[in-house]
Order: C-alpha cells, then structure tokens, then sequence
C-alpha cells in the first residue's frame, strides 16, 4: 500500500519533512524557507560543556523538534508526537495510520540508516523522514535529503527508530492530526511571530555562547585553541565547526542562505522593501561563514598552521557576528511596521 | 552565494538542494554535487576514528584493553551509546575494557556485546589472535 505522496527533495531533513508533510495535509502555501522562518529556525549555540564526537558541540540551528513544532502551532494546526517504551506498539501505530491512508515521519538515528553513504553514518539521533508506504515487509521513505523516495524493511526501520544514545529517537512517530487549510492572513500572522522569535532568539538570549554572542564566544575560542589544545586538535576541532556549519545541504552557509530566501518570501505577505534588503543582508552572513569555512580548511588540511592564521579565522567569525547583528536589529524594527 | 558558484566537487551524498541566488538576486534552489571544503571535513573526522581504531587495536594486542575497546572505537561509540544498546552500567563496561575481566565474562556478556558489534561471540573472545594475523 503507497500513499500518493510527492517527494521533494529539501536542504534539510527538518525543514523539508516539516514542508512536504504539511503540503500532503493541505497547507498548500508552504515551502522549506517559510517552514524554517515560521520555525525561527535560524541560530547559533556553542555547548561549551558538551562533546559531541569528541569534538565542540556546536550548532547553527534550533533544537531538533522545534522547527515542526512551531511551525504547526502557529498554523494552528494539531499534531500528535508520541515517544514509545515498546518497539512493537511503535510500528503497530505506524502501519495503523499507513492503513488509514495517511503518512507520518519518523525521528531516527543515522548510523544504521541502510541508504545513507557510510560517510555519513555517525551516531547521530535527530535525523527526520516521512513513512509514506508499506509493500509486504518493506516501509517507503520519503527522506529530504534524498532525490528520490527510498525503502527500508521493518527489521531496518525499527533499529533507526529506536536508535540508542543522546538525543535518542524512542520511536518517535509525529503527524498533522488532520487536513486543514490554512488562509494566507494565518501565513501572514505565523510569519511575524517566527521573526519576533528569532530576533529573540539571537540578540536576547541570556550567557554568552548562543545567539550573537555566542558567535563571538567561538571566535575568541578560536584564537585560543591553537596554544591550548595543539594543532592536530584544533584541526579536528575547525573540521567539526565547518560539518556542524554545513550539516547536509546548508550550501555552507549554516542555513543563512535559508534565512534570507525565507524573508524574500516573507515579502510576499509583507510587501517591506526593508525585508530584501535584509534578506541581502543574510546572503552576505552565508557567503562570510562560506569564507570562514574555506579559511577553516587551509587550517586543518595543515597549510595555514600560524596564530596569525587562527587570529584571522576569529576576526572572520566575529566580522560575521557583527553583520547579523545588523541584520536582526533591522529585522526587529522592519517586524513592528508588519501589520 | 549565486547559483553559477555552487560547488560541484564529487562528494559522498550524491545531489544536494542548496538555496541560492540568481541574477536578479531572487533565492532559487540549485543542485550541488558535493563541496571540497565540506568533504575535506568530513576526511578529518575519519582520520581520527582510524587513528583511534589503531590505537585501540595496538592496546588489544599489548593485553593493555580487551577487544570491547577496539570493536567500541570501530562502531564509532563511547561509553554512554554503547551503555545504552547493551544496558549495562558504564562502570560495568569500563571495567570490561580490562583484559583480565573480559576474559571471565560470561556467555550472556559477550553475547550482548558481540550482538552490538555485528560479529559472532568468538570473533569477540578470539579478536586479540584475529588482530595479529591481520
């Protein structure tokens, strides 16, 4: 049994699962960029106390979770998101809604995810895709990162889906509860509420290692850590930062590109000239961290190997911290002119 | 960054959607066949698991870690993931890492462990000989 679903590929799972599932539940409007605006999916934290991989926990982006989560809310839209103790309810109430002609996605772990490059495969639990078919043993996928629709048996699904370790999926099974449009003044409302967030969530944020500040808490980290953990750590280190920053498919931008074609679209409903201007303003905070990343490169390939070289990597991050700053300040006041 | 700079370096993933702008400057999506930057990165965090993989394989073959230290630093783990697969305590699998206690583990032990490993239970005990044939 196949539900008539159309796969699209996204830039990112989260965003794209969040956009093609609404579409199937009848949000006609919806694209990745408004998904990820409305989401206020747009940010950076620095885990000082956290290791992930070994390495800095670093992130560019909301938490996992949220970027659905709010998206539905504002669109008033209910959805279920339920965890599971037993492996076997998870994939009865799974195939219970494919029975019922209605797909749901999954949170899922990475490592054993069969159809992903083994490049890739790290123990990483937050991954998103949509169920959107059973054929005798075997679920199909619609996952954003890829091209085209994927299978995976039950044994496989199930070892995604109850992958263990941090941030740990427990079965996680989440859907639109049911099918309902949404008018262009409910995109128009969500739209300011993502924004207003967002501004929050960058410039406001209390400590000094999220939001803006936390930019310039790494790039001060950054300068130190060629004396402080040595060079062949600090290239791990910088290689970290730059797969954080790309994840899969952010086009190096860590998701700012997504940013400001989010608030290219935005003016759509909000016909601001200041909402292009900003949105230039974001393409310009992308091809900066692009910079970064490529400045980043020539350190832990092992040509730049000098202070100056680690000084210059900072100076770029806190340049970049400087430009969105800007941008939000003007976004905060662009946002109180929206009606 | 504008569409005809998108990176087309091979990389591991195939096709990637990457927002981008056109020379109008209207954000449109493009295809990006992978990115050197990115899958040089990518190469770091692998040279280090191979690095730690040989480390662990050198201790398994002085009789200074058990072979639940190698196979753990191949699949990637660390004490917290695999202590979640297996249900055992950390301190239980810290103590395993020993050779002398790995030796008396029991049948239902290393079972548990080779399971997670995806080897059979005498690829586990008999990983010390494996390694130094290889």
């Amino acid at each position: 049994m196949k539900i008539d679903f159309t796969h699209s590929q996204a830039a990112h799972c989260e965003n794209g699962v969040t956009a093609s599932l609404l579409r199937h539940y009848g949000v006609e409007q919806i694209t990745e960029p408004l998904a990820f605006g409305i989401g206020s999916g747009l940010f950076f934290i620095y885990l000082p106390f956290m290791k992930v991989n070994g390495g800095p926990a670093i992130s560019f982006r909301t938490m996992p979770g949220m970027i659905f989560k709010r998206t539905c809310k504002s669109l008033n839209i209910p959805i279920l998101r339920k965890k599971f103790s037993s492996e076997e309810k998870a994939q009865l109430e799974l195939d219970a809604r494919l029975n019922a002609g209605e797909p749901a996605a999954c949170q899922v772990g990475v490592y054993y995810l069969t159809y992903f490059p083994k490049e890739y495969r790290f123990h990483f639990n937050a991954h998103n895709l949509i169920v959107v078919g059973k054929e005798a043993d075997n679920y199909i996928i619609s996952d954003p990162i890829m091209e085209t629709l994927v299978s995976m048996s039950s044994y496989e699904l199930k070892r995604v889906r109850f992958a263990k370790g941090p941030l740990a999926p427990r079965g996680q099974l989440y859907y639109p509860r049911e099918r309902r449009a949404v008018t262009d003044e409910q995109i128009k409302n969500a739209i300011v509420t993502g924004i207003k967030r967002n501004v929050r969530d960058m410039l406001y944020i209390p400590g000094n290692f999220a939001g803006i500040s936390g930019i310039k808490y790494t790039a001060k980290k950054i300068k130190k850590w060629r004396d402080s953990l040595g060079l062949e750590k600090s290239r791990s280190y910088l290689a970290q930062l730059v797969r954080m920053q790309e994840e899969i498919g952010t086009g190096g931008g860590g998701f700012r590109f997504i940013y400001g074609a989010f608030l290219q679209q935005a003016y759509a409903y909000h016909p601001m000239d200041e909402l292009m201007s900003i949105s230039r303003q974001f393409t310009r905070a992308g091809d900066r961290w692009r910079d970064a990343a490529v400045q980043a490169s020539g350190i832990y390939k092992g040509r730049l190997t000098t202070q100056e070289d680690y000084n210059n990597m900072g100076d770029m991050l806190l340049e970049i911290a400087e430009l969105e700053k800007a941008a939000f300040k003007e976004l905060a006041v662009a946002v109180k002119k929206m009606k | 960054m504008k569409k005809e700079d998108i990176p087309q370096d091979k990389g591991a993933l195939g096709n990637e959607v990457s927002y981008v702008v056109d020379e109008n400057g209207r954000y449109t999506t493009g295809i990006s066949k992978g990115w050197d930057v990115k899958i040089e990165a990518l190469d770091v965090a692998w040279s280090d698991i191979e690095k730690k993989v040989y480390a662990a394989k050198q201790k398994v073959l002085n009789d200074e870690a058990s072979p639940v230290l190698y196979f753990m630093e191949l699949k990637i783990m660390d004490l917290p993931i695999v202590a979640a697969y297996t249900g055992f305590w950390q301190w239980q699998i810290r103590r395993h890492l020993k050779p002398s206690v790995f030796n008396t583990l029991s049948e239902k032990k290393i079972q548990k462990y080779a399971e997670l490993f995806e080897i059979t239970p005498d690829e586990l005990r008999q990983a010390k000989q494996i390694l130094s044939n290889r």
